[in-house]
Order: C-alpha cells, then sequence, then structure tokens
C-alpha cells in the first residue's frame, strides 16, 4: 500500500480534484466529490453485484476499506461513502448467513425464543466489532446484550434502522448472523408486543358489513362534473386536528359507533 | 459537504420569515391550494409532462398509435435479447405452479399468497431477493383504518383527483376496498408501523388527500415492509424458491397462445434458463433508471421497466404511460446525494416550500404533479430558484419549522434516516432547510391489467408499478406501496386460483417475439435497439472510448 498521500490534481471538465483510489487494488484517479460507487463507475465498471437502491437503505453494498495512514478496517456502504485519497476497498458482493424458518403464528415473544432459534448469540465475547462495524450507526452489540437477557422489544428498537447489509455477521468473531436475530425480534414485537390497532380491525368489520358501500357505489356513479364537485367539496381534515377530529359531514350511516 | 458560505448567507432570509410563517400554520391559517383550473394551467405550462417534442407514437405492438416519452417507447419498439432457435423450449430448468418475475414488494406479497394457496412459486429476480423500488418507499401507506373519520368513498375522491378524474374506477374501488387488509395483513406479518401506546395507527397526511390516512414505520417504510415480506418468503423455504440475479429475458407463449413460463438470463454465467409456469406474475416495478427527459431519478438500479418490454411483446397493451410522476422534492445539495427522495412527509408535517427570498409560493400540499410544476415555474419563469455551488437551481424545503411546531426533537425521531444522512454531510436537517428540486420518480401507467390482476395473455398476469391504470395520469403518496401489497396479494390468489385448471399445450415457443420483431422492421421502427435493457448505462464515457475492439 502507498504511505503517502499523492497530490491531488483537477479534472478536466467536472471542475473537481482527483484522488487516487484502490480498487481491489488496482489505482484508479476519481473526481474526490464521489461517492465510492459512482467512483467505480467512473473509474468504468458496470456494477452488477453491490449495487440496489444507490440511496443507502438497500444495504446491497457494504464497503470494507483501509486507509494507509491507520491500521484499522473502515466500513461504510458504497452508495453513501465519499472516496478518500488512497483509500483500499472492496465492495462485499454477498455474506453467508444462517436465518432460522420459522412460524412467527407459532412462536410467542418469550425471554428465551430468540437464543432458541439463535443459541450462538451467548457465545458473543463483547468485543464490540459489529457495532463499529455498522454503516447505520446501530449499537449492535447493546442489541445482542438485550438479546441474551430476552429482552425483544428493546432488541427491535435498536435495531430498527438496520438495512441488513451484512458487516456485522462478516466481522463477528463469534460467528453471528446478528441482522437475522434482529428481525425475528423486530417481527415478535410487530405482531405479539405492541398491541394491535383495535380501530383497524374494528373498520374491517364495518367493511365487511357492508357499512361503507352506499358512499362508495355513489361516488363511483359520478362522472364529470359532478365527479369533480364531489372532489372539490370534500371536507378536508385540518393539519392540526388531533385524533378525535371527526368530518362535519356525515358521510356514512352508522359511522363512529 | 456542509453548505456553503453563500448559501448559509440565503437561508438567512428563509430563517427571517419562519416564525411568521409558523404562526400562520398554527393559527391554520394555510396558504391557498390551487382551483382545478389553476391547477391545470401550470401543469400545462410547467410540468415536463407537457413539453413538445419528447414523446412519439408507437409504431408497432398492441398499442400502436399510443404516444408516450422517447425512452418508454425505445423500450417497447425493441427487439429481443434471445436467439430463439437456440434454446430448447421444451425442457424446462425449473418446473413450476407460478412463476413470479420480480423480487419486490408486488412479487414477494404474491409469492406469499400463492403459496399459502398451496401453489409452488419461483421467484426470478434481477438482482437481490428485495432491491426493489418498495424498498425505498419512505413516506407511507394510505388506508382507510379510521371509520369515524374515513370512508372508502373519501380514498377513492382522493385517488381519483389526484390522478385526473382518468384512472381506471374499478381499479381504484379495489384498492381501496382491499387496503384495510392489506394493512391488517402487515401487521399480522408483525410490520413495525408507528403507533401510540394503546395500539392506534399513527396516520398522516400527503400530497392531495382529504383525510389523515397515511401510516407508516418512521421514514423507512417502505424498508420495514420489504424486509418484512422478505423475511417470511424465506420461512417457506418448501415453497418459494428464489432466484437472484436472473432476469426474465422472454416470456414463453404455447401453441394455444398462453403465457407458459419465461427465458432466465443468469448475469453472472450469462446463460439462459427456462421455466415452465402455469401462471406467470410479471412484477417487475417501475422504470425511473430510464431517465425520462433526462431527469434525475429516486429509482432502485433495477428499475429499468423489463416486465414492460416482454409482456407488450405478448401483447399486452400499456396505458398511462404518457404521463411520468416527478417527485417534488429530490435533493440539489450536496452533490453525492443528488437526486436522493426527500419523503413528502415533510411537507405533510407542515414544512413550506420557500424561493430565494424566503416567500412561500406554493401550498405545501398539492398533489405531487402540481407541486412539481410550481417549483419548476418558481425557478424558472418567476427565476426565484437558489443555485448550488454545481449550478443546479432548487427552492428550499424548510424542514425546522416541523420541530417548531411538532415540539423539539421531532425531526430526528420521525425523520432518523434523511437526519442521519445528512448530519454526515455537516448538515442539520431540524436547523437547516433542505435544497430541493423534482425528480423522476415513478412510472404512473403501465401494462392494461383487470381488477383481479389478469391481462389479456391468458396465464398471464401483472401487479405493481409495472401497471397501468389505478393511478390514473398521477399517484397520490402512500398509494404505491398500497397498491403493491394489495395488487400483489391478489395476483397471488388469481394465479394460485386457476393453476389446477391451466392445461399448458406441447409447443412453447418465443414466435410471439419473433413475429413483433418482423412488425418492428416492417414499420421501420426498433432501430436495432434491443431490450429488456436489465441494467443502466453509468459507466464513465470516456472508458467507453477506450473499449474499441479490433474487428
Amino acid at each position: 500500500m502507498a504511505k503517502k498521500t499523492e497530490p491531488a490534481s483537477k479534472t478536466p471538465g467536472t471542475g473537481s480534484n482527483t484522488v487516487p483510489i484502490f480498487i481491489m487494488g488496482k489505482h484508479y484517479d476519481v473526481p474526490d466529490t464521489l461517492t465510492i460507487q459512482k467512483a467505480m463507475e467512473y473509474a468504468g465498471y458496470t456494477l452488477v453485484r453491490g449495487c440496489g437502491c444507490r440511496g443507502g437503505i438497500c444495504g446491497a453494498c457494504a464497503t470494507v476499506y483501509r486507509i494507509p495512514e491507520s491500521y484499522r478496517v473502515e466500513v461504510g456502504l458504497a452508495c453513501q461513502t465519499v472516496v478518500k485519497p488512497n483509500m483500499h476497498l472492496a465492495i462485499m458482493p454477498f455474506f453467508p448467513a444462517n436465518k432460522a424458518v420459522y412460524s412467527l403464528e407459532d412462536i410467542s415473544p418469550t425471554g428465551t425464543v430468540l437464543a432458541e432459534y439463535y443459541p450462538e448469540i451467548f457465545k458473543c465475547i463483547g468485543c464490540n466489532t459489529c457495532t463499529k462495524s455498522c454503516p447505520m450507526d446501530i449499537d449492535v452489540m447493546a442489541y445482542i446484550a438485550r438479546a441474551i437477557r430476552g429482552d425483544v422489544e428493546r432488541v427491535a428498537e435498536l435495531s430498527f434502522d438496520c438495512v441488513m447489509c451484512g458487516l456485522c455477521a462478516a466481522r463477528c468473531p463469534a460467528e453471528q448472523a446478528q441482522y437475522n436475530v434482529a428481525i425475528l425480534a423486530r417481527r415478535l414485537t410487530g405482531r405479539y408486543i405492541r398491541p394491535r390497532a383495535q380501530h383497524l380491525l374494528d373498520t374491517i368489520a364495518y367493511l365487511q358489513e357492508g357499512g361503507f358501500d352506499a358512499e362508495l357505489e355513489m361516488v363511483m356513479r359520478a362522472e364529470g362534473k359532478e365527479l369533480e364537485k364531489l372532489y372539490n367539496e370534500r371536507e378536508v381534515e385540518p393539519e392540526m386536528a388531533d385524533e378525535s377530529w371527526t368530518p362535519k359531514q356525515q358521510v356514512a350511516a352508522g359511522r363512529g359507533k | 459537504m456542509a453548505y456553503t458560505p453563500e448559501l448559509k448567507e440565503l437561508i438567512k432570509k428563509v430563517e427571517q420569515t419562519r416564525l411568521e410563517r409558523v404562526a400562520r400554520k398554527q393559527a391554520g391559517k394555510e396558504f391557498p391550494a390551487l382551483t382545478l383550473e389553476e391547477r391545470g394551467e401550470v401543469l400545462q405550462k410547467f410540468h415536463p409532462d407537457f413539453l413538445p417534442n419528447t414523446k412519439r407514437a408507437l409504431k408497432a405492438g398492441p398499442s400502436k398509435g399510443y404516444e408516450i416519452p422517447h425512452e418508454y417507447a425505445d423500450i417497447l419498439e425493441a427487439s429481443s435479447r434471445v436467439e430463439a432457435d437456440s434454446l430448447r423450449l421444451g425442457e424446462p430448468d425449473y418446473d413450476t405452479d407460478v412463476l413470479v418475475i420480480g423480487g419486490g414488494g408486488a412479487g414477494t406479497a404474491a409469492a406469499l399468497m400463492a403459496a399459502e394457496n398451496g401453489a409452488s412459486v419461483l421467484i426470478a429476480t434481477k438482482l437481490r431477493h428485495g432491491d426493489a423500488n418498495t424498498m425505498m418507499a419512505e413516506g407511507g401507506i394510505q388506508a382507510v383504518t379510521k371509520k369515524e373519520k374515513d370512508t372508502l368513498a373519501a380514498h377513492y375522491l382522493d385517488v381519483l383527483g389526484g390522478g385526473h378524474f382518468v384512472n381506471d374506477k374499478e381499479l381504484v374501488a379495489t384498492l381501496v376496498r382491499e387496503a384495510p387488509y392489506a394493512m391488517a395483513w402487515l401487521e399480522k406479518l408483525g410490520c413495525l408501523f408507528s403507533k401510540f401506546e394503546d395500539g392506534r395507527l399513527k396516520s398522516m397526511h400527503g400530497g392531495g388527500t382529504s383525510r389523515k390516512r397515511m401510516h407508516y414505520a418512521g421514514d423507512i417504510t417502505g424498508a420495514e415492509i420489504m424486509r418484512t415480506l422478505r423475511d417470511e418468503a424465506r420461512n417457506h423455504p418448501d415453497r418459494i424458491r428464489v432466484v437472484e440475479f436472473s432476469p426474465a429475458v422472454e416470456l414463453i407463449l404455447d401453441e394455444k397462445g398462453q403465457c407458459c413460463g419465461a427465458v432466465l438470463f443468469n448475469l453472472e454465467t450469462e446463460e439462459y434458463r427456462l421455466v415452465r409456469a402455469k401462471a406467470t406474475i410479471i412484477a417487475t416495478g417501475g422504470s425511473g433508471r430510464l431517465h425520462v427527459q433526462q431527469f434525475m431519478t429516486t429509482n432502485h438500479y433495477g428499475a429499468t421497466g423489463d416486465g414492460l418490454t416482454l409482456a407488450y411483446r405478448a401483447g399486452v397493451p400499456v396505458k398511462f404511460l404518457h404521463t411520468v410522476q416527478y417527485h417534488p422534492t429530490g435533493t440539489v445539495f450536496p452533490e453525492q446525494a443528488e437526486g436522493l427522495l426527500i419523503t413528502e412527509k415533510f411537507r405533510g408535517a407542515g414544512a413550506n416550500l420557500v424561493n430565494i427570498d424566503g416567500e412561500q409560493f406554493v401550498y405545501e400540499r398539492e398533489p405531487r404533479d402540481v407541486e412539481a410544476a410550481c417549483i419548476i415555474r418558481e425557478c424558472s419563469d418567476r427565476k426565484k430558484g437558489i443555485t448550488a455551488p454545481n449550478g443546479k437551481v432548487g427552492v428550499w424545503l424548510d424542514s425546522p419549522m416541523i420541530d417548531m411546531l411538532e415540539g423539539e426533537g421531532t425531526v430526528r425521531r420521525e425523520f432518523p434516516g434523511k437526519h442521519i444522512l445528512f448530519r454526515r454531510y455537516g448538515i442539520d436537517i431540524s436547523k437547516e432547510p433542505m435544497l430541493i428540486f423534482p425528480t423522476l420518480h415513478y412510472q404512473n401507467g403501465g401494462l392494461e391489467i383487470k381488477p383481479n390482476c389478469e391481462t389479456r395473455v391468458p396465464n398471464l398476469y401483472a401487479a405493481g408499478e409495472v401497471t397501468g391504470g389505478v393511478h390514473g395520469e398521477n399517484r397520490l403518496m402512500g398509494n404505491s406501496l398500497l397498491d403493491v401489497i394489495v395488487y400483489g396479494r391478489i395476483a397471488g390468489r388469481t394465479a394460485s386460483g386457476r393453476i389446477k385448471k391451466v392445461k399448458l399445450g406441447t409447443k412453447p415457443s418465443l414466435n410471439h417475439a419473433k413475429k413483433f420483431d418482423e412488425e418492428l422492421a416492417a414499420a421501420k421502427a426498433g432501430d436495432s435497439r434491443v431490450a429488456p435493457i436489465l441494467l443502466p448505462d453509468y459507466v464513465n464515457p470516456e472508458v467507453k472510448e477506450r473499449h474499441r475492439v479490433v474487428e
């Protein structure tokens, strides 16, 4: 690896400086404003693996890199991380992880359920590499600690921003697949721990009774000016209204029971 | 990259008017919304759909004569990638009841429903399972869930008004009627929607909604739905097989004209693999990566409209492709985030759009097309836009208002994804506004379907963004996630319900693609283009110059 930062130079036509980067060991000069992803395309790569939403949410472009000045392994999402001079990088195309197969309907959010499906959580050695490896700034080790204690809901909360890129699993010396533990916790939380939306079930019951039908049929029959009139005169819930707001127009018989 | 001193100076003008704008909103005095006449006028003059010389009439295929943007026409008037005679179509590599083409929200929902009905399912997807626009949908999902204040008729009217009253009414009715069931299904699968303590779903407005019926999971609603559906699909390895990095490049039809499978292309080994299926569901999503009128896009890397090409060749007409949705608020600055979606939820939560003088110039909850046209007008005709260091022009989205309206910390709590992203660039969006401009967002139209997801080709179904009709000429926020779940589920149910009665022919062929090629040649269309294009071409042109091959 080059230990010296090479001087930056102007790229013709782009108005920005170029910096040297090393894509899987090969040297390219790229504009310093680009993300790693765009820099690879600038260098001539057609991405197949390692490119997804290009917006930091799908987790397809987990990337590892080193800067010569530091001994550390750095991580980031290629679509979100701007190139740094002399970075040596590789996009991780895929990392295998075992996922437990379960029937959500047949399990419950007990203190032991996570350990039942992922007993390796107890092998955590507390090194914190997972947390340091997370491009979404999630405290991964903290949620694994909660998983060990059986606090399903807290695992769900702490892991909510997870994009399942796999960097935590790739770096874990205890060979865990943290993000699969996390999604099980989130689904258990959504299904069993958070109260169900009773109003949704009531609305469905009302729908099944045909409560909405007459009004829907009426607006479906409307055409042209009549339809536009219905649209223009429909009552709009005020922006600042709270949950107790109800419309003045009694649009459906038997509403609000 | 933090705001430059020049931009920081301009932000002061936004700050000067902010208190007053917040006070107006608190007093319930909204900026006046445009009348239908005014909407029509601003759209005619400033919306990209109405610019001259951006469309052409199709010269071949089932929608011959229909005028659509050149970029869409280019992928419809194109030849097959496959050398038809080189494949042994009678010897499939995969045999399945239901083939789902596309591994996004609609495809995965369809697969789950078909599997639940006892069918064997194969999902063939171009990139990874879950790499899709669904994953990127931030804002939320509309559905009538609070009967005390909302009705199916109100939702129906909103969808129709947003779509300029030309939507397929039966598709709209099905969408709104199935919406509550879709929400209940997602809740049962364990999606972590934002809720009050008692389980009541939080809901808010989107552009063009008459009731706060947009439900959300923080600002990553689509990702939460997609990762949950994908996890559930992986819980059924006995019923649902997934083949990644293997896009479908042609449908296979039998001698009765029925769809009986597809040709897949393994992107890594570059071999063709054949699927025989009793039912095929096209759920390939949208096409933002075609960059209509060279607009930046919020879309996923794989959004190249592949399903439109496949089905059009096989005889399915396209509808409503003459309009394209430009999301009003895409990032202009910093350059690294250019084109990136800023969810409409910011405006739903009350953030104004403000020009260079700190003046609000449009009501922030107009339907998307109207909002986008008003922003373009402000930046072009009225010359009140703000110029970024890269020369791009935009207007301010005044996100700090949200903390003032809803309490300190709201932006950080409700928009964690965007807050973290901008913080990386040295911008705190709870204190500083965002610079935005419209960005290519959604394929309003697509394949013609019936409310049960059937197409005109027997055994061929379609669902989600690849279809056209439900959103008319303009989709409202929160109705695309709803569309993929509702119609994905319907497609899965319909397709799996039919498989027992399906009798596939004995002569599978690609004759339809051959015939289409002949029609193209006769019409002097096609221009030796090949489609589906599969991946957008972002390779540096200077590098391609050096690709020259000696013949």
